[in-house]
């Protein structure tokens, strides 16, 4: 008798993993597998033409952030490396700082209007969102060119005589970069701001609060976890961000992104690449892990 | 032996022998701790007790949506231990409906009989019999999500009587509606239930429904049953503490047992006061014993012809009857219910002594 | 006239920086949707009205190999990766937690959390040694890695389609003499229906996207039309990329609406 529960629990189980199979086959073959043989390949020796000579090698780590004097023979930081991490966690922080800016108030914006109203303005968020990145890239990169609507309106209207360079420069790659992410600050900030309940700040502006210290004392302590999930979803897919450097930076402002891709391509040093994409990877789990902890911190507080 | 109508003996519908399910988990949690229970055919049965009590356990595991850890289960006399819920000719009315929302209301009924591979004209018969039964008969071709709540409940109700199962099962379906409609489906249950012949097994938590609807009644707590009876049985003789306090209220009085003759007890109340009780068969409680006794069960008299002494401190008015709580001199407290009409006028007053009666054998001994 | 009373939802500004959002996130595209129908090669200054951004697209051989290229992955993708995200669901819904089940969420979910970056390089670097292995280099490395990271995209509407069902349908069904394959087949199938189409409908677009995984993936003259524009935009660009932007623009918003329509529907 007590054998009944246990069988049906062991024909449950192999049911589960039947049906788990297709899916977590092809993961494994396109997804979670080629990250592991990407860790073996940071340990190996570059090969001459691109790939790797199967020789055990910690090369690739060192020249992460230390590049050896080839006259000295000095081992020394790479400039070069840190100067481009530098740039990859200044451009992403202020991304992230102004799509805070920009989409705290749209949140609380569409979060205040009337319920049937919400579902429309959150749908003009998510549209962009899905839509292709590259196009959306691409639509700012028409933009501010040279030749481009701002500078031809600017030219148009008299205001200058030279077009403004905007293109290829840190300015434009944090413009393209807030184009893109914005959505992804305003979808966790609203979903927090919608179930606030408003008669707390009622409750807040009965008790003599002015609007800053009900939005800074009430609603900002609230709806907090939203604004720290928003903040990781930009921050992180901006530190690995590729594409928008690429357009927008014109290859002279490198992201770590671009600089992966350069020992694939004309640096044919793939197990540095693979370090550096190893090492990228590690920036954004700490991240990640960090936001859980914080987010689970919340759950045990408000539960 | 029990007999039923027409003096035939019973068949046993549903049988349990030391029945228990444990759900894994730190720590386990028991659901049900050994039940061992006889529904027979054609009975009206319900299993009532506070949420969490185990009934709706209970009730899954007849209709087979879950495995016991251990004990046994029979129908019928067979076992249905190794039959999937598909297998069992028992259909259950859920507390939810549990309607498909992609199906008009004949669709729905008919589900199960083309499950079983019936005939379209037989399913198509049988459907309109069973929302004529219902009273749905204009409903057919409407989503369900179209309907009210009552004739959601109809439904749902139709649809597991369509396959004529051997055993029905009610999961507190009244739960979801409003008072008056709640009293109509009541009397409409027990008609259907008369009216087909089929076994009932109604869960609830709801004592007054338990005790209108039911031929037999069992009282769960804490994964087990406390006592089985008719609706009379259970509420003028409740076998101990909890089933009194759950059902109904109580005054709960100490006394000392003097003396027994079969289920008649002999007790000695605190005033000093001699009067009888009634005990289950079952039990041999001696010594200090508790009495349970029905607000409604005792009057109130002049001080010197009280089985019990005490003051008056409240008189509440309840449009129906008045309840009077007596302090008792023995510290604890009483309470009697009285019917009140307009040529009764109130003589008492609070602060009033008064004495407390009540007839021989209307005291329950509890078991402990 | 009298002044309007004081309105607890308002914060100053708040409403001015949210219309500046909105015009920001929607005159760029507005502007590239516009000068596709340019008749002038620039993409700043109008000239007037025409299509022929849109029939030199048209005409345009690379194109239309790219268009083709991008639908048929997308097309396998949205496929392959809806179907096992059905299966996993239904194993992953509804039960009690099981051993190992935060490693399969941490697989299924890897996608959305890896860089994708990180993920092409990997591919790149896999896919490599299978090509000198086989010798193969056709397109099933772009279809196989584009359904391993439409797998979430699907699964996500999928579970919560799943997990919003009401279990006791299911029972109700099973009460009612269905095997457990009818089950599956008239209650479970018809239930999930809006939320698997939602899933492929994601994925397609998610697959129609991808710019970066593709990049690295591909073997020559196997552009999609993603990387054909990136690649286009090292030139001169004409209004031609504005066009092919543009019809890719309404298929995504068009499918993306359908979604959302989708995924509300109560039945």
């Amino acid at each position: 008798m007590a054998g009944q529960a246990t069988s049906q629990d062991q024909a449950a189980a192999r049911r589960r993993w039947l049906l788990l199979a297709p899916a977590l086959t092809i993961l494994v073959f396109a997804a979670s597998g080629p990250l592991l043989i990407t860790l073996v390949y940071s340990f190996l020796a570059p090969g001459a033409f691109g790939g790797v000579e199967w020789e055990f090698s910690t090369d690739a780590w060192f020249n992460v952030i230390l590049q050896r004097d080839i006259f000295e023979d000095t081992l020394g930081w790479s400039d070069a490396h840190l100067s481009i991490f530098w740039r990859s966690v200044k451009l992403s922080l202020m991304t992230t700082l102004v799509c805070l800016i920009l989409g705290f108030p749209t949140a609380y914006f569409i979060a205040t209007r009337p319920k049937s109203q919400r579902e429309l303005w959150m749908l003009l968020i998510i549209i962009p969102f899905w839509t292709n990145l590259l196009i959306r890239t691409f639509a700012i990169l028409e933009l501010i060119r040279n030749e481009g609507t701002v500078n031809s309106v600017l030219i148009g209207l008299g205001v200058i005589d030279e077009p403004i360079q905007m293109l290829f420069t840190e300015f434009a790659i944090i413009i393209g970069m807030v184009y893109v992410y914005l959505p992804l600050m305003v979808l966790p900030i609203y979903a927090s701001m919608e179930r606030l309940n408003f008669s707390l700040v009622e409750a807040g502006y009965d008790l003599y609060a002015t609007r800053f210290q009900v939005l800074r004392r009430v609603i900002l302590p609230l709806v907090k976890p939203g604004v720290i999930a928003g903040s990781i979803l930009v921050f992180v897919p901006s530190l690995g961000a590729y594409v928008t450097p690429r357009v927008m930076g014109g290859g002279n402002q490198l992201m770590i992104g671009n600089l992966i891709e350069l020992q694939f391509g004309q640096g044919r040093n793939w197990p540095l690449g693979a370090a550096l994409s190893i090492t990228l990877l590690a920036i954004v789990m700490v991240a990640l892990i960090l936001y859980v902890r914080a987010a689970g911190d919340e759950d045990v507080r408000h539960g | 032996m029990p007999c039923g109508v027409g003096g035939q003996p019973l068949k046993i519908a549903i049988s349990a022998r030391n029945l228990r399910k444990v759900y894994p988990g730190q720590p386990p949690v028991q659901a049900l701790a050994g039940v061992d229970i006889d529904i027979q055919d054609n009975e009206f049965f319900t299993l009532l007790g506070p949420s969490g009590c185990g009934k709706t356990t209970l009730l899954r595991l007849i209709a087979g949506f879950e495995n016991p850890t251990s004990g046994s289960l029979e129908m019928f006399g067979d076992s249905i231990l190794d039959a999937p819920p598909h297998k069992r000719p028992i259909n259950t009315v859920f507390q939810s409906y549990a309607l498909f929302p992609h199906m008009t209301v004949a669709q729905n009924i008919g589900f199960g009989l083309e499950m079983l591979g019936k005939p379209k004209a037989e399913i198509a018969a049988t459907v309109d019999e069973m929302m004529a039964l219902v009273k749905m008969t204009e409903m057919a071709d409407r989503q369900t999500s179209q309907i009210s709540g009552g004739q959601q409940q109809r439904v749902a109700l139709a649809r597991a009587l369509a396959p004529k199962p051997k055993v029905l099962l009610l999961d507190e379906p009244l739960s979801a509606l409003d008072f008056k409609l709640r009293k109509d489906m009541q009397l409409e249950l027990k008609r259907l239930q008369s009216e087909t012949g089929i076994t009932f097994i109604f869960v609830t938590h709801d004592q007054e429904e338990a005790l209108t609807m039911s031929d037999r009644i069992a009282v769960m707590e804490a994964g087990s049953i406390r006592q089985i009876g008719g609706p009379r049985d259970i509420y003028d003789h409740p076998a101990e503490r909890f089933v009194a306090d759950f059902i109904g209220d109580t005054n709960f009085l100490p006394a000392e047992i003097d003396g027994r003759d079969g289920t008649t007890a002999r007790v000695k109340l605190s005033s000093g006061q001699k009067t009888t009780a009634r005990m289950q068969e079952d039990t041999t409680p001696s010594g200090k014993v508790t009495l349970a006794v029905r607000p409604e069960h005792a009057r109130l008299v002049g001080e010197a012809e009280g089985l019990l002494q005490g003051a008056l401190r409240e008189i509440v008015y309840f449009g129906t009857d008045t309840h009077f709580h007596v302090d008792i001199d023995d510290g604890t407290s009483f309470v009697l219910r009285q019917q009140n009409s307009p040529d009764t006028e109130a003589r008492l007053s609070q602060g009033d002594r008064v004495g407390i009666i009540f007839g021989d054998g209307v005291a329950q001994v509890l078991r402990d | 006239m009298a002044k309007r009373g004081f309105d607890i939802r308002r914060q100053t500004g708040f409403t001015t920086i949210a219309m500046a959002c909105f015009f920001m996130l929607y005159m760029p595209i507005i502007l590239l949707v516009v000068y596709s129908f340019n008749s002038g090669s620039s993409i700043a200054i109008w000239e007037g009205f025409s299509w022929r951004w849109y029939v030199s697209a048209w005409e345009n051989e690379q194109v239309q190999e790219a268009t083709v290229r991008s639908l048929i992955i997308a097309v396998w993708a949205a496929g392959i990766s809806t179907t096992v995200a059905v299966l996993a669901a239904l194993a992953t819904t509804r039960t009690r937690k099981f051993k190992g089940q935060s490693v399969v969420f941490a697989m299924i979910n890897q996608p959305l959390m890896v860089p994708e970056i990180v993920t092409a390089v990997a591919l790149l670097i896999f896919f490599a040694m299978i090509k000198v292995a086989t010798g193969y280099t056709g397109l099933l490395y772009l279809i196989m890695a584009h359904s391993a990271f439409c797998i979430p995209f699907a699964y996500l509407p999928i579970r919560a389609r799943l997990q919003g069902m009401d279990l006791s349908l299911e029972q109700a069904a099973a009460d009612l003499y269905a095997t457990p394959y009818q089950v599956f087949r008239r209650i479970t199938l018809p239930q999930l229906w809006p939320g698997i189409l939602a899933g492929a409908m994601l994925a397609f677009v998610i697959s129609l996207d991808d710019v970066v995984i593709t990049e690295f993936v591909k073997s020559a003259g196997q552009d999609t039309l993603p990387t054909y524009m990136l690649g286009q935009l090292r030139r001169v660009v004409t209004p031609e990329i504005n066009a092919i932007s543009t019809v890719l623009l309404a298929i995504s918003v068009t499918l993306v609406i359908a979604f959302t329509i989708l995924s509300k529907r109560k039945t």
